[in-house]
C-alpha cells in the first residue's frame, strides 16, 4: 500500500508512540500467533508465576487461527480473527509488555485503558484475507500448545504484513471516528 | 413415476466437492459486488479493503488456498425427492463423511468442537443438516461453509405485534449497528420473520444461499430489502468497520406465517466471504 510504515518487531516505546490511527504499517520480522485457548493459557501462566512459551517485550500477537498447508507452503489462509474474544486476557499481556495486537474488531475499554497506561498499539488486517496474507509469511513454527491444533502458538517470520493502526497509544480508536466520519442520520 | 436409487456415497462425493469449491471459489455474484462497491466506496481505508478482497479471491482461486482461515461449520441444506430411495448407508453420515474428506484434502480448518470441554473433533464434522422431502426423483444439495465471526453477531428476538414493520426494521438495523466491525463487514444481512422461533432463524440462514443482488419477488418485501440496505449503509460502518458508505452489500428477507400474538425476526449476518456452493444429484 502507498505511503505504508515498514515496522521491525520488537518494537520499541519510540516506535509505539509514533503510531497513530489511520497509519498503514508493513510489519517484517518475527510475530506471534495465538487466538483464544492459547490466551487462556498464557494467562494461566501468568498468574500461577510460571515461565511463558516466548518473552513477550515488544512483540506483537497475531489473532489468528490459519488453515493447515499445503504440501511445500509454510502456512495456510492465515487471516485475523475477531479480537473481542481476547479482551479478558489482553490488558494482563500488555501489562507484562506486549507492544502490539493484530485482529479485527473493536477492543473494550480496558484493553485502550491499558494500551495506554503500558503504551502498546492494536492493528487490523483484513479480515477475510486469508489467501492474500499467507503470502506475507514464510516461516511458521509452533512454539507452544501443539495440542491445540490451529489454535497452537505460532513464531511467524513476516514480510511486509499490511496492517492498519486502528488503536493508538493516546486512546484513539478508528472504528470510533472512521463510522462517526461516514454515518448519515 | 418409479423409485430412483441412489447410493449414499454420492452425496458424500458431492458434499467433499462442495466444502473445497465453497472455501476457494469465491461466488460470481460476491466478486461484482465487491467490484461494484470498490467504484462506490469513499473512504480510501475502505477502497483498500475492497482491492485486497478483490485479490484475495483470485489468489484463492487459482492456488486453491481457502479465502479465510476460518472455513466455517458446515451447513447442508438438503431437499430429497420424494421418489428417491437412498442405499447403501445413511444420509447423515453420508454428508459428514463428505466433509470429513473436503475438510482433509482441501487443506481447510478443522474448527468443530465439544460445546463445554471445547475439545476440537479434529475432522470439521458433524455438519448442521437441514433435510426436506418434496417432490420428484432429485437431490438439491446447498452448502455453506458459514464463518462464525459473522455467526456470533447473529440474533433471534420475538416481538408483540404491536412493534410492526417499523419494529422489524430498527431490530435489523440495530443488530447490523451493533456489530460494528466484528462480523466482517461488508456484510449480507439475512433477515426471517415469521413462523416460530427456530423457523425464523432458518428463514434468515436460508436467506442467505440467494445470489447478491437478487430481490424476493414479493414487491412489498422486495421494497423492505432495498429500504434496510438504505439505511444499514447509512450507518457509516464501511469496509471492515474502519468507516465507509459500503456496510452491506445486500439485504435478504425470507417469511413464513407467524401466530397471532408475535413477529420472530431472526437477522443472520454473513460475512463478505459469502461462501456457498449447490449441486443437483
Amino acid at each position: 500500500m502507498p505511503g505504508s510504515v515498514v515496522i521491525h518487531p520488537p518494537l520499541s516505546d519510540d516506535t509505539v508512540d509514533k503510531l497513530a490511527i489511520g497509519d498503514r504499517v508493513l510489519i517484517s520480522g518475527v510475530i506471534y500467533s495465538a487466538r483464544d485457548a492459547a490466551h487462556k493459557r498464557l494467562v494461566e501462566l501468568i498468574r500461577e508465576n510460571r515461565p511463558l512459551p516466548m518473552d513477550l517485550a515488544g512483540q506483537i500477537i497475531y489473532y489468528v487461527g490459519p488453515t493447515p498447508p499445503q504440501p511445500g507452503m509454510p502456512i495456510g489462509a492465515a487471516g485475523p480473527t475477531t479480537s473481542y474474544r481476547m479482551d479478558p486476557y489482553a490488558p494482563i499481556l500488555i501489562e507484562k509488555g506486549l507492544k502490539g495486537m493484530i485482529g479485527k474488531g473493536a477492543r473494550g475499554d480496558a484493553v485502550i485503558e491499558a494500551m495506554k497506561r503500558y503504551r502498546a498499539v492494536y492493528f487490523a488486517a483484513t479480515g477475510g484475507a486469508g489467501a492474500l496474507i499467507s503470502k506475507t509469511i514464510k516461516r511458521a513454527e509452533v512454539v507452544a500448545y501443539e495440542d491445540l491444533g490451529t489454535e497452537a502458538i505460532r513464531r511467524l517470520e513476516v514480510e511486509e504484513f499490511p496492517a492498519i493502526v486502528v488503536g493508538d497509544v493516546r486512546g484513539n480508536d478508528l472504528y470510533r471516528d472512521g463510522r462517526m466520519r461516514y454515518r448519515r442520520e | 413415476m418409479g423409485v430412483r436409487e441412489i447410493p449414499v456415497d454420492r452425496i458424500t462425493e458431492v458434499v467433499r466437492r462442495l466444502c473445497i469449491e465453497a472455501n476457494t471459489i469465491l461466488g460470481d455474484d460476491v466478486v461484482a459486488a465487491l467490484e461494484t462497491s470498490l467504484a462506490i466506496e469513499e473512504s480510501p481505508v475502505g477502497q483498500d479493503v475492497f482491492r485486497q478482497l478483490i485479490r484475495n479471491a483470485d489468489i484463492a482461486r487459482t492456488e486453491g488456498i481457502p479465502l479465510c482461515q476460518d472455513t466455517g461449520m458446515v451447513v447442508v441444506f438438503l431437499e430429497i425427492g420424494q421418489d428417491v430411495h437412498l442405499t447403501r448407508g445413511d444420509l447423515e453420515t453420508a454428508v459428514n463423511e463428505g466433509v470429513r474428506q473436503g475438510y482433509r484434502d482441501g487443506y481447510l480448518r478443522a474448527s468443530t468442537l465439544d460445546p463445554l470441554t471445547r475439545k476440537n473433533f479434529g475432522d470439521n464434522t458433524p455438519a448442521v443438516i437441514h433435510t426436506r422431502i418434496v417432490p420428484g426423483d432429485r437431490i438439491k444439495v446447498a452448502l455453506a461453509a458459514k464463518g462464525f465471526g459473522s455467526e456470533n453477531m447473529s440474533q433471534v428476538a420475538l416481538f408483540p405485534p404491536s412493534h410492526g414493520i417499523d419494529g422489524i426494521k430498527k431490530f435489523v438495523v440495530g443488530r447490523v449497528d451493533a456489530a460494528g466491525p466484528n462480523p466482517c463487514p461488508p456484510v449480507v444481512v439475512g433477515v426471517g420473520i415469521g413462523g416460530t422461533m427456530e423457523k425464523a432463524a432458518i428463514l434468515s440462514k436460508e436467506s442467505l444461499l440467494r445470489p447478491i443482488g437478487h430481490r424476493h419477488p414479493n414487491p412489498d418485501i422486495s421494497q423492505l430489502e432495498l429500504e434496510l440496505l438504505k439505511e444499514i449503509n447509512n450507518l457509516g460502518i464501511g469496509p471492515q468497520g474502519l468507516g465507509g458508505r459500503i456496510t452491506a452489500l445486500d439485504v435478504h428477507i425470507e417469511t413464513y406465517p407467524t401466530h397471532i400474538g408475535s413477529i420472530p425476526v431472526a437477522v443472520n449476518l454473513q460475512c463478505h466471504s459469502g461462501r456457498h456452493k449447490e449441486s443437483i444429484i
